[in-house]
């Protein structure tokens, strides 16, 4: 009897002067969070994308707290979200344009010659750096999926040798455009309907060579343009989608067909071409 | 000669007998806390504070309270509420003084809680009989070892990243497999006997 005594008290002892220690740490070395960065963070979507330029959501919810970001600088938050953190933050409701990731390249297997058969890591800076990938064509997407892996949405697929872009699963973070070594991956407005799916600086001659579909810089689309939003600029033809009034006339005069309709149905996938034929 | 015994003691703890790789003890933040070698050498720092302390108070506590009053058999127990409020301690002292540090350990530093590794070393001191120097040198060279196995196996992963293992081999597996590979270099080791 007297060892189970003994045992409690002395537990209770022990148990006792670890927690008056513990609670005097609590007191000493506690940190004076802003109560609002918890519930900035909640409201985030908390995919630590990066893509705020930030180390993170928790990252960008102190800089938010703290006055330095503005809650649209996270462009995966949907306006709900970022109504919700501007009440937090007690400051005028902003929308950021909604964007959307775009690949400015269409050279696919069968339209995009090669200059040599890679068979390194699976890497596009890795490639990028053996003469600039097995592409003809210098600019062009090298199909490895840099974008794919750094994506952490799922919205890009590399189809056929060349990234493609789900709208409906990106959420213009923009860590694709930061991961593609070639620069081929930009943010457009989502609403607007036309894109150049092509960002080849060579010459028209060089890249009839190269490419079945790329840009020759041809500048018809600029002399139909009604609004001046079409320019040819180094090598290939450039939308201000300030300007922009998403008519299609550049779309259909282009010889190359390579100012493309983005909300157009997405091409038939290959892996469902081959459920169909199965 | 006390020397001595304390520099086997330290070599045993390190090398021949190291926690990860000869006792398997602390594989949880070995694997989770392994990505970049910046937070793994944080993780071994961690590990290193807390098991010297842990090793010292353990010792203190069971020669100076439980043996006196003989609840020797209590000593789990009791190392687990020391080990515990340690950690809970050295948290709120990484957070406000290592905020970079804290954020990166995550969820892995309140993990030292619950990890074999700590509990272990204070255990083992009692088992071997060592007196208080050697009940900490042990400690901290036991986490020196600890923290050495962590940052091979955070430069192992480095280049594992642009390795391409079959498929069913992606992730963990060959994260295991590896760190298995390492562990029967470091059983060469045992054959220095000491």
């Amino acid at each position: 009897m007297t060892g189970i005594l003994t045992a409690v008290l002395w537990f209770l002892l022990i148990g006792g002067v670890l927690g008056v220690a513990l609670s005097f740490a609590a007191k000493y070395l506690s940190v004076k969070e802003d109560p609002r960065i918890e519930k900035i963070s909640e409201a985030l979507p908390g995919a630590n994308c990066g893509g705020c330029g930030h180390a993170g959501c928790a990252a960008l919810a102190e800089a938010i707290a703290k006055g330095e970001a503005l809650p649209s600088a996270c462009a995966v938050l949907d306006p709900d979200g970022v109504e919700t953190i501007s009440e937090i933050m007690g400051i005028k409701v902003e929308h950021a344009k909604k964007t959307v990731a775009h690949v400015m390249c269409s050279g696919t297997c069968s339209v995009a010659r090669k200059k040599y058969t890679y068979e390194g890591v699976h890497d596009c800076v890795a490639a990028d750096r053996l003469a600039g990938g097995d592409k003809l064509c210098p600019n062009g997407c090298m199909g490895l999926g840099t974008c794919v892996a750094h994506c952490k949405f799922d919205a890009i697929k590399i189809i056929d040798g060349c990234a493609v872009v789900d709208r409906s699963l990106c959420r213009s973070c923009g860590v694709c455009v930061t991961a593609c070594p070639k620069g081929l991956i930009s943010l457009i407005p989502y609403d607007s309907v036309y894109a150049v799916a092509c960002t080849s600086a060579e010459l028209g001659a060089v890249t009839r060579k190269s490419c079945d579909v790329g840009c020759i810089g041809c500048k018809i689309c600029e002399k139909n343009c009604e609004f001046e939003a079409i320019k040819v600029e180094k090598g290939h033809a450039k939308i201000n989608y300030e300007l922009c009034t998403s008519c299609g006339k550049c779309a259909e005069v282009c010889p190359r067909k390579i100012i493309r309709n983005t909300h157009g149905k997405p091409e038939v996938k290959i892996e469902e071409k081959l459920e169909e034929t199965i | 000669m006390e020397f001595k015994e304390l520099l086997l003691i330290a070599f045993a703890a390190i090398v021949t007998e190291n926690f990860i790789f000869s006792r398997f003890m602390g594989i949880c933040p070995f694997l989770g806390v392994s990505e970049k070698p910046s937070t793994a050498a944080g993780m071994g720092f961690a590990v290193m504070f807390v098991m010297t302390l842990s090793s010292a108070l353990t010792w203190l506590v069971y020669h100076l309270v439980l043996i006196p009053n003989e609840l020797e058999y209590l000593q789990t127990i009791a190392f687990i509420l020391i080990i515990a409020s340690l950690v809970q301690i050295i948290e709120m002292f990484l957070k406000k003084f290592v905020p970079v540090l804290y954020r990166a350990l995550g969820v892995y530093l309140p993990l030292i809680t619950t990890n074999c590794a700590v509990l272990g070393s204070a255990l083992i001191n009692i088992q071997k009989n060592y007196s208080f120097i050697e009940s900490v040198t042990f400690g901290l060279t036991a986490a020196i070892g600890f923290t050495v196995a962590i940052l091979i196996f955070a430069g192992v992963r480095a280049r594992l990243r642009f390795a391409e293992p079959p498929k069913a081999f992606r992730g963990i597996p060959i994260l295991l497999l590896s760190a298995g590979l390492i562990a029967m270099a470091f059983s060469g080791f045992s054959g220095i006997s000491l």
